[in-house]
């Protein structure tokens, strides 16, 4: 039987990736015969630069969990997720949802908000320059247009809500000795990166529900009173400078309804 | 910007050294008498941010090499356009000296496999590997450099030797060669062939640049030696003959250290850059300071 190069590398990969599958035809060494050991070597290469990919892009999650753990959790991903192109800076985008229904890491429940903070950061940090939008700009806005006003986020610009404290665990993991965690409470965090350094800060709580609205595209009026909705003590003057001093937008514009 | 247009397309006769994030803040303020610094072009594809902030700062001091690892020339199916646009796109925001990719593949319905994979030298797999080694450089307005693969493994229908087919695509594409001497090394005692000879019937004129790097060492399911082109580590000392002896047919190249694993400090790294300029110079005509160009 011959097969075309294409079915012999199509046959190579599979044998690849499925280390149940018998070695592929027609591979021999100098001795003349094949050599599972020699295959091996291609095969763990694949998942030991896949998990050694995942393990850069997701520090924290590895600290977390330990490094058997990672791993194991990490060749799990790999064996049924691959790179959906050679840009390994994307590699694992989804790796927070596949976290979330992994089963063995379900007692560290904030496990997969933590790595969608470590997911925001990579974004974040290879995202498309630009500069922030200034304060002096926001000043010049006349007062009665803003609340019908929308933003554009800048580019670079996540939000991660979570049911636990995952920026307060995140900074703790930063440095050698791990700091404990204040209070168990959720957090909304903001990851941006409006020059060359990547900000994590955790928002207050009227703060995170007034940014998710903006990014979700609402009026900084409409925004301005979900605030108050989930948080009394919200202060819409000092979250709007707040953010964008922090560069959280580019620029503010009038919503589509508006009439100019 | 002062990345000029009217760059050298040769990078110069010395070392250079693989650009690596930990080393970008050591390398601008020092500024180390480096020849080039290379880099794998994937890891520039982000959109902005502090990778293409360091490169264009690095890349208006030194030369610069562009290597890829993810083009997937090898495969058999066709080249992801997408990736040929990437590509196209980096090397006309930099301009570097030198483009280079690998005889390999790591491309598969399930996605992309982060490895580089071997092929089989047959008469289908040269004309397919020439049809993207032109495709390539069509896309890119320019030569490309293709690198000689290290190996674990032998393909029973391959009928063409590793170096007629490498000789067989530049002569066909204009390409010219990469000579990973590192690779030779390991392929040669992976496949029981003699290192000297494949560097004495490589075609010489046709290398545009040389890599070294560090191999690990283990045993095959038959006993025998088995060597893992592992870039963890020095230069070993039987590569670092190997270079000397193709030196002496070559004369002085670019000549890049690939250390890519458990990267060590700028100091350490350098250290190898030295080590191979001063084989370098010891390999020029004249036995001359060689200049950078």
């Amino acid at each position: 039987m011959t097969m075309t190069f294409q079915d012999s590398q199509n046959a190579f990969a599979s044998a690849l990736l499925h280390p149940d599958l018998p070695l592929p035809h027609g591979i021999t060494t100098a001795r003349g015969t094949a050599d599972p050991l020699r295959f091996a070597i291609y095969r763990n290469n694949v998942h030991v630069s896949l998990t050694m990919a995942l393990a850069q892009r997701f520090p924290v999650t590895q600290r977390l969990v330990g490094s058997d753990f990672f791993t194991g959790m990490a060749r799990v991903y790999a064996a049924d997720h691959k790179p959906a192109s050679p840009l390994m800076m994307h590699y694992g985008d989804d790796f927070p949802a596949f976290i979330a229904a992994f089963p063995p890491a379900a007692s560290v429940a904030y496990l997969a908000d933590v790595a969608q903070i470590e997911v925001a950061w990579s974004e974040a940090y290879h995202a498309a320059d630009g500069p922030p939008l200034e304060i002096a700009q926001l000043a010049a806005i006349a007062p009665e247009r803003i609340a019908d006003l929308v933003v554009i986020p800048h580019l670079s610009t996540r939000l991660v809500r979570s049911d636990f404290p995952v920026g307060s665990i995140w900074s703790a993991h930063q440095d050698e000795t791990v700091m404990p965690v204040g209070e168990w409470r959720a957090e909304a965090v903001l990851i941006v990166r409006p020059e060359m350094q990547v900000e994590i800060r955790i928002l207050p709580e009227g703060d995170g529900e007034f940014l998710a609205c903006l990014l979700g595209g609402a009026t900084l009026g409409d925004a301005a009173e979900a605030a108050f909705a989930v948080a009394a003590d919200f202060d819409f003057g000092s979250a709007l400078t707040g953010l964008t001093m922090l560069g959280a937008f580019s620029a503010f514009e009038p919503s589509e309804g508006e009439v100019s | 910007m002062s990345i000029t247009a009217d760059r050298a397309l040769a990078l110069p006769q010395r070392a250079g050294l693989g650009l690596k994030p930990e080393h970008y803040a050591t390398i601008l303020a020092d500024r180390p008498d480096v020849g080039f610094f290379e880099v794998h072009a994937e890891n520039y594809m982000g959109a902005g941010g502090p990778p293409h902030r360091y490169l264009e700062a690095i890349a208006d001091l030194y030369p610069l090499s562009v290597h890829g690892v993810g083009l997937s020339i090898g495969a058999a199916r066709p080249l992801d356009r997408e990736h040929l646009k990437r590509l196209r796109l980096l090397v006309d925001r930099y301009r570097p000296q030198s483009f280079s990719e690998h005889l390999a593949w790591s491309t598969h319905d399930s996605g992309f496999l982060n490895d580089l994979l071997p092929l089989p030298y047959t008469a289908e797999t040269l004309a397919r590997v020439i049809d993207h080694v032109d495709e390539t450089q069509q896309w890119l307005g320019r030569p490309m450099l293709l690198e000689n693969p290290s190996t674990y493994l032998l393909f029973s229908e391959s009928t063409i030797d590793e170096i007629d087919f490498l000789a067989a695509v530049a002569s066909r594409t204009g390409c010219g060669l990469l000579l990973d001497v590192n690779n030779v090394m390991v392929s040669a005692v992976n496949h029981r062939l003699d290192p000297v000879s494949y560097i004495d019937r490589f075609p010489i004129e046709r290398v545009g640049e040389i890599h070294l790097a560090g191999y690990d060492e283990t045993i095959d399911g038959a006993g025998d030696r088995l060597l893992i082109d592992a870039h963890g580590s020095a230069v070993r000392a039987d590569v670092v003959e190997l270079f000397r002896h193709s030196l002496s047919r070559s004369g002085p190249l670019p000549t890049l250290i690939e250390w890519d694993n458990d990267v060590p400090d700028f100091a350490t790294l350098h250290a190898e850059a030295i080590r191979a300029d001063a084989m370098l110079s010891a390999a020029a005509p004249h036995g001359g300071v060689i200049r950078a160009a």
